[in-house]
């Protein structure tokens, strides 16, 4: 099975990928609906349960729209994947800036940020100019957007507006384009394959957030960070986390790892993802909001899903970078 | 045909910008009755104020739905009347008030008929969200047609998507905030009023 897996050519490992997903998205639509005519047939169904399982067919929905987009995306080549991590850096710099407070002054800063900052750091990954693509925003960004606001000569909360400012382009434009960066990666006898390499990467972290989704509503009793993020259990970390690792082992045969080092990089995404999940809810309530947004249905706005990704993929780049390119 | 083409692009092109969704502070308005004539009063801060609304509607009650707007800015050239007539169907408006006729006639033109209006009492865009006084106007309108609804809006982001005087917009997420109806009492004072209906906005902040 496994050497036969990984002896297809990487288009037809592609469509395996997205089956063995569609069976499990389908899986969850039909338990979506046995729990729904359940909850019917019962004499008089409890409000909440009732909310948990509408939330859970909501959800699901919209994963099977994720799928499908990230499907024709990629069917789209590296220009179809850099386009639509484009947008979805744009969707989540809307969410992250309009709940920031800034001022008149940082007005042409953020025209930037979006209109130019964005195209030009996917560009880059498009026409593989990595050098630049890694220092753009840490280096010229950084110091070219407090350059133009200061020119508005508002010094009210400067410090301030410039950090926000600053940490939003990181999270939302440096930090996720590092997903589509796995494409320019030369790995050896691994041509052609990085569009696997990135679907096992959103694979993981996603998994790994629904799956510690799942194992703390089954089992979850203790809390980790009542504070900043009151659904994330221990019992849903260890059950989802390692649930979302032994599928990364499983899935070696994609990548240019053997099982256990997969294992391993599974490992680091689930404790990156985690992690970035309860920095970014922390921003999210200092800023004041429970949701970035309202885009995805039932999942809130495009950060909250996209929050592990964002601390997940710049490590995992670096880690595939370092050790696994000649 | 070209007017719809460039209407769904110009929808499509506000949401991908500001998102522009509706927030309606009672029930949402029930889309299978014909839908109440209104008149939605809203803060200006920006170019974008009239799309934000216009947009966040239902597309039922946007067929009926007419912008107001200064006829010495939308007037003139080519392509401006064609996106405020023929996209926008907007009533357009002298700002310069003459003694010869009355700068209202073409809104009382259009209740008549029956559409609804979107307008902006205070006259002017402001660099803040939290609207200034307003003009009377709005007084004169529900004075005219009492049976109109006046539904107070606010516009949440878009004072900082595109202050006036910037060229380049900001995309941040507006919600459309509706407010609960309001209508004119009897023999209430024009300045009470209007004081009233600024109110109105102010509470939806």
């Amino acid at each position: 099975m496994a050497n036969f897996l990984l002896n297809l050519d990487p288009n037809h490992q592609f469509y395996c990928l997205v089956g063995g997903v569609a069976i499990l998205l389908l899986i969850a639509s039909s338990i979506g609906w046995v729990l729904k005519s359940r909850l019917n047939q019962q004499p008089n169904p409890s409000e909440k349960s009732r909310k948990t399982i509408d939330n859970l067919v909501v959800r699901v929905n919209a994963w099977w729209v994720m799928l499908a987009v990230l499907v024709v995306a990629f069917l789209g080549g590296t220009l179809g994947t850099v386009i639509l991590f484009g947008a979805i850096s744009y969707f989540a710099l809307r969410e992250f800036i309009t709940l920031t407070p800034t001022r008149t002054g940082d007005h042409r800063t953020l025209s930037l940020a979006f209109f130019l900052l964005i195209p030009l750091q996917y560009y880059l990954i498009y026409i593989e100019w990595y050098a630049l693509f890694t220092i753009l925003i840490p280096v010229y960004a950084f110091l070219l957007m407090p350059c133009i606001s200061v020119l508005a000569q508002d010094t009210e909360h400067f410090l301030e507006r410039a950090a926000k400012i600053q940490w939003g382009v990181m999270i939302a434009i440096y930090c996720i384009s590092h997903a589509p960066a796995l494409l320019l990666l030369k790995i050896p006898n691994y041509d052609g394959h990085n569009t696997l390499l990135l679907f096992y990467f959103l694979l993981i972290v996603q998994l790994s957030d629904v799956l510690q989704y799942v194992f703390g509503n089954l089992f979850g009793k203790t809390k980790v960070a009542p504070i900043v993020s009151p659904n994330k259990t221990l019992e849903g970390l260890i059950g989802g986390g390692l649930s979302a690792v032994c599928v990364g082992a499983l899935l070696w045969w994609i990548t240019p790892f053997t099982p256990l080092q997969s294992a391993g990089m599974a490992a680091v995404i689930v404790i990156m993802g985690f992690l970035g999940g309860l920095v970014m809810s922390a921003i999210k309530r200092s800023l004041g909001a429970k949701d970035w947004g309202n885009m995805i249905e039932g999942h809130g706005g495009m950060l909250d899903r996209m929050d592990s990704v964002s601390f997940a993929a710049p490590i995992f780049f670096h880690l595939v970078r370092y050790f696994f390119t000649a | 045909m070209l007017s719809n083409v460039v209407r769904v692009s110009l929808i499509g092109l506000v949401k991908l910008l500001i998102g522009a969704h509706p927030r309606w502070i009672e029930a949402a308005p029930d889309l299978r009755q014909t839908p109440a004539q209104s008149i939605y009063f809203t803060n200006h801060s920006s170019h974008l104020d009239t799309w934000a609304l216009w947009v966040a509607l239902p597309a039922v009650m946007r067929a009926r739905t007419r912008p107001v707007a200064a006829k010495d800015y939308w007037g003139n050239g080519v392509i401006k009347p064609f996106i405020a007539l023929k996209v926008l169907n907007a009533v357009l408006i002298e700002r310069e008030v003459s003694r010869h006729r009355d700068p209202l006639a073409p809104l009382l033109a259009a209740l008549a008929e029956g559409d609804s209006l979107i307008i902006f009492p205070e006259g002017t865009r402001r660099a803040q969200a939290e609207p200034g006084n307003f003009k009377g106007g709005l007084f004169h309108l529900a004075e005219a047609f009492p049976a109109v609804k006046l539904v107070p809006v606010y516009l949440d982001t878009l004072h900082r998507s595109m202050p006036k005087g910037s060229w380049l917009p900001v995309p941040l997420i507006c919600t459309v905030r509706f407010g609960s109806a309001m209508a004119l009492q009897a023999n209430e004072h024009k300045k009470v009023f209007l004081n009233r209906a600024r109110e109105a906005i102010l509470k939806l902040i």
